[in-house]
């Protein structure tokens, strides 16, 4: 037989890593042919590698032909390989090739291309680490093996590209990679060139579909039940049985909360917001809303938990919105402060403080990092090239000078950094530059600048990230860009500023100087904490007791994990370092970034005009939590999440179990006989909440809000199959039933009360107010469920937790914060298009229809849910399950984006 | 046609009673079979040849090296090329080659039946149904084996039967 590979086709590595295998059985002869040549005389596309048997047959498949050399072998065919293959082909390979693509055709790097391989990646790693085989199909390397080892070879020969938290992973690809077989196969196929040896093979390939890998879906996957053991069962027993007692007792509240020996003592800070703008939905979540969630469920914990965070004011920004509004940088921050302060206030963040950067105690502390650095030579002096104005009469630092970026061409980059393509710019590498007062050209002059010399201290960041990463929950995003900054190496970085507004520099010769603020910014955490407690050192110089989560989106990665680190290393004062750096990707508002010039997105002050409550707000915002991948907020998710998740399953839910026992009980929890089934429930819960708790230790937010839903999704099917409801009219039997099902019911919502703490504080208080759950039992979130509402106790008045979104309210609100401009592209297309009725039957299936399909939905979810609980004929479960998937489908086109949009907006 | 009716399809083809449960995963609803004795399976192609060993049947898989490979290949095909693309200009570049490919084949082995030639026609089903008369022309020998799978004992079932012109109407277009 006849082997036809050919130079740069990835196809080929497995098949020559595999054509060992019919050594003995079978005489392979290898010809190297042209990617492009059609060796297949049946298939119109070029296809390599070829195996053309002695039959005449052809084998064009790369699978296929290693499958063979494999059953030459000897081997036999199994389930578990064959899951592999398959997956392969159908998960993996798109996804590759994506990454590929962009790679080597495109050139994109990072995460642009990692992106969209991440999931594939994690699910390999998981599968490897949970059936704790060195291989894929068991204890020796096989079929599955070369195959998937010979698709990712091209990408993870680049150690960029193999994410070292996926450990499993990592070991599996390298002990695969050192084969002899597969070494050979790795030298003919891309001929030490990298990666880049597929170069001619992939620009012929079509360009992957931008959806293809990274679709943001804000839809949860099909959940299935797991499996339970009897011991699990047993368990979950137990432990509900012994109830309140279980509970610890409550910590008493310090003031001010110090870190205790022996204890979990947890930091918690959120990235400081510029004092001059009103944040947006993106900055909330992005930092002061995820670690609000984080602080409360730490709380929950009894761990000893300090959360802060304040208004970063110094600073050229200040000073630039200070001469548009005509007051002085002072008056500026006080007036801006108090806004952030209201708009947090109003979400509902728990701050234990929430303080500010100008502050006698920043500049004592700045200072004094300062002077430590000097002295050990961490700082010097140099000469600088700087724009001045002269029209102005001033140096012109950062953000007083615009231009374009020299990187990206971006006409508006500012003098520090270009928004556009996010990298940091010295403002005399600007093309065009423009002093931002006058708008005259500034001229290049010399003036005296201090450096922080950032390659003296890489070897021991790098040593200090070196203990510090592994084990950690830094998210993959912030390790990436933290690595990627010091792959290219560190460089010194100048530290002072020609401003007034900032911190002075204590040294002779600056004192027209200040600190730039990127060097004392995230020195405002200490001295925030200094305002707070005169005892902050032992938060802030203590390492070995004090766990550090700093919460942040992802720009602003580099000066937590880098600059201020560098800084603190340098002053060798046994400063507190992040433990875990959790930053979150970008919130797009409807189909584009949220512009307070554009007045486009919703702004914090104006989310409270809305007439939607806090909660609902926080809910959505976490729903839709910009974790791993940018999500986007849309107004009809935020009405469907509303109307579905939190009316139709958790509040329906709630308000069922607690009006059951109003109604038939008096209002008195009914004594509870537990059935096997009841008992599998149990378990169901404590699994589910035990998730929960796995999920947010690792401060995966969104998904730990699933897990709540989930639980209330259970207690709905439960109630529903048990219709306490009809059974409170039966015999003593159905009656005790009744009371069982109402009893496990209500103790399941006390439960989701707790666990919706850190998400929605308010309603969950109100829950526990209708419930009457007694007080520790409302502040303590142990790892198992716990029967905290016994029999005979009484609960309170209980009335609906949430309202229903009206399509007509939506639509006024998108309105009102310029949602508006796909209808606007629409209204455009529909003039210039000559079958405006096509269009109109689009924008037109807009509120009312989706309402009615998602009533429909609903109601024929619940129906399907009642007749597979029945146990119903399978046929017609069948039947009605396709009309459900039938619906949802209409409900997605009814929902959907018209595809015309984006060819709509070129004509913008 | 979604995966969990085609395996129902299949297990009754192959003579299996009915009793597995399949649920769907993803947005791709790929079926997840769990099965009585070990962890669940994921894919079609992997649960359909789960079942025809379940069934006994393990002929349908290849008897020797060269046909399991072949069958796998087209199983393969199957998932990635046929459910893979649906612009008209992809199918019918599909069926140009499988039309080649089956010149002088009886079925996609060559003389055995297999999985493969039932999954395949399963999923080339809803082309063919739209196919017009002139076009099973064009696509003769695929025409000839489809025909003949749809008229294999217990294959086809609800399936409608698709209607092949014995007589070439078209004689100057092939």
């Amino acid at each position: 037989m006849r082997l036809f590979v050919s130079e740069g086709v990835p196809g080929c590595l497995p098949v020559l890593a595999a054509a060992g295998r019919a050594r003995g059985r079978a005489e392979v002869l290898i010809s190297t042919v042209g990617p492009e040549d059609c060796v297949v005389p049946f298939l119109t596309r070029p296809k390599v590698p070829v195996l053309q048997l002695d039959s005449g047959n052809y084998l064009f498949s790369t699978s296929a032909i290693c499958r063979y050399f494999f059953l030459l072998s000897g081997w036999e065919q199994d389930d578990l390989t064959n899951q592999w293959l398959e997956w392969e082909a159908t998960e993996l390979q798109p996804a590759l090739s994506a990454a590929l693509y962009y790679l080597v055709v495109q050139g994109k790097k990072g995460e642009d291309v990692l992106g969209s391989v991440r999931r594939a990646l994690t699910h390999i790693d998981h599968s490897l680490s949970r059936q704790n085989c060195p291989f894929l199909a068991g204890e020796t390397e096989s079929l599955a093996d070369i195959v998937l080892w010979g698709a990712l070879y091209p990408l993870l020969q680049d150690p960029a590209y193999l994410p070292e938290e996926l450990s499993a992973l990592h070991s599996w690809f390298q002990t695969l990679s050192t084969q002899e077989p597969c070494q050979r196969a790795a030298e003919t196929v891309l001929k030490q060139q990298g990666v880049l040896a597929l170069r001619p093979y992939l620009q012929k390939q079509p360009q992957p579909s931008p959806t293809e890998g990274r679709a943001v879906t804000n839809e949860p996957e099909e959940e299935e039940l797991a499996t339970l053991s009897e011991e699990e069962i047993a368990m979950a027993v137990t432990a509900w049985e012994k109830g309140l007692e279980s509970l610890p007792p409550l910590r008493p509240q310090q003031n001010p909360v110090l870190p205790v020996a022996g204890e979990r003592n947890v930091l918690i800070t959120s990235a400081l917001p510029y004092v001059n703008n009103v944040p947006h939905l993106g900055n909330i979540i992005g930092c002061v809303l995820s670690a609000d969630v984080f602080a409360r469920y730490s709380r929950l914990r009894q761990w000893n938990t300090l959360y802060l965070c304040g208004t970063d004011e110094y600073g050229t920004a200040t000073e630039t919105k200070a001469l548009e509004e005509g007051l002085t940088p002072q008056e500026i921050c006080d007036k801006y402060h108090i806004i952030h302060a209201d708009i947090y206030r109003w979400f509902n963040i728990s701050f234990d403080i929430f303080g500010r950067t100008t502050t006698p105690q920043q500049t004592k502390i700045t200072q004094d990092i300062f002077q430590q650095l000097l002295k050990r030579g961490f700082v010097w002096q140099d000469t600088v090239e700087q724009l001045r104005c002269e029209h102005c009469a001033r140096f012109l630092a950062d953000r007083f000078v615009e231009g374009m970026c020299p990187f990206c061409g971006y006409e508006e980059a500012r003098g520090d950094q270009c928004d556009k393509c996010g990298k940091l710019i010295n403002a005399v590498e600007l093309k065009k530059p423009q002093c931002k007062v006058c708008r005259s050209c500034p001229v290049v002059q010399s003036t005296q600048h201090l450096f922080l010399d950032l390659p003296k201290l890489e070897k021991r960041l790098e040593e200090w990230l070196g203990r510090t990463l592994p084990g950690s929950d830094w998210t993959p995003n912030a390790q990436f860009i933290t690595r990627s900054w010091l792959r290219d190496g560190l460089k010194p970085r100048c530290i002072t500023r020609d401003l007034k507004w900032g911190t002075p520099v204590p040294l002779e010769g600056f004192e027209d100087k200040v600190f730039y603020v990127w060097f004392d910014a995230t020195i405002g955490y200490l001295s925030i904490t200094a305002n707070y407690t005169d005892q902050w050192e032992r938060w802030w110089k203590n390492p070995e007791q004090v766990d550090l989560y700093q919460f942040m989106a992802k720009d602003n990665v580099p000066f937590h994990s880098l600059v201020f680190p560098c800084s603190a290393l340098g002053a060798e004062d046994n400063y507190t370092l992040v433990s875990h750096l959790i930053a979150t990707e970008y919130l797009n508002y409807e189909d584009g970034k949220f512009s307070k010039s554009r007045g486009v997105g919703v702004f914090g002050d104006m989310a409270q005009d809305t007439g939607i409550p806090a909660d609902i707000w926080r809910f959505y915002l976490l729903y839709i939590r910009p974790e791993g991948q940018d999500s986007a907020f849309s107004w009809t998710d935020l009405l469907l999440k509303n109307n579905s998740e939190l009316l139709n399953n958790l509040g329906n839910f709630i308000n069922r179990a607690g009006m059951f026992v109003s109604k038939f009980f008096g209002g008195y929890v009914p004594e509870m006989v537990l059935t096997p089934d009841d008992q599998r429930l149990l378990a169901h819960v404590t699994l589910e909440l035990q998730h929960y708790h796995q999920l947010l230790e690792k401060v995966r937010i969104r998904d730990a809000l699933r897990s709540i839903l989930t639980i209330s999704r259970h207690g709905n099917q439960y109630i529903q199959v048990n219709e306490p409801w009809k059974r409170i009219k039966g015999s003593e039997a159905d009656r005790q039933r009744a009371g069982t099902v109402t009893g496990l019911a209500v103790n399941i919502a006390a439960l989701l009360s707790v666990m919706l703490q850190p998400y929605m504080p308010t309603v969950s208080a109100t829950i526990q107010a209708q419930l009457q759950l007694p007080p520790p039992a409302c502040s303590i979130l142990l790892t198992n469920f716990l029967c905290t509402l016994p029999a005979g106790h009484q609960i309170g008045t209980v009335s609906p937790l949430f309202q229903k979104l009206e399509n007509d309210q939506i639509e006024s609100l998108r309105q009102r914060f310029g949602g508006g401009q796909l209808e606007e592209t629409f209204d455009l297309k529909a003039k210039t298009s000559l079958k405006p009725a096509v269009v109109e039957t689009v924008t037109t299936a807009r509120p009312q229809q989706i309402q009615a399909l998602m009533d429909e939905v609903t109601k024929q979810g619940n129906f399907v849910r009642e007749l597979k609980a029945q146990k119903a004929d399978k046929n017609e479960v069948a039947a009605e399950v396709a009309k459900l998937l039938d619906l949802k489908k209409q409900l997605a086109v009814a929902e959907g984006k018209p595809p015309e949009a984006p060819k709509g907006k070129k004509k913008k | 046609m979604a995966a969990a009716a085609e395996l129902s399809l299949l297990e009754k083809s192959l003579g299996l009673s009915k009793g597995n449960k399949y649920s769907a995963q993803g947005e791709r609803q790929i079926p997840v079979l769990q099965t009585n004795n070990g962890p669940s399976l994921t894919g079609l192609t992997t649960i359909a040849a789960h079942l025809v060993k379940q069934a006994n049947k393990e002929y349908l898989l290849g008897s020797t090296a060269e046909e399991k490979a072949i069958v796998q290949q087209w199983l393969e095909y199957r998932v990635t090329q046929v459910d893979g693309h649906s612009s008209k200009n992809d199918i019918r570049t599909l069926l140009k080659d499988l039309n080649s490919y089956l010149e002088d084949k009886v079925y996609l082995t060559g003389y055995n039946f297999t999985l493969a030639d039932i999954l395949l026609y399963y999923g080339l089903h809803r082309f063919i149904v739209d196919l017009t008369v002139q076009e099973k022309e064009k696509y003769l020998n695929v025409s000839r084996w489809f025909c003949h799978i749809q008229h294999y004992p217990g294959i086809r079932q609800h399936l409608s039967s698709v209607v092949f012109i014995k007589n070439r109407l078209y004689t100057n277009s092939h």
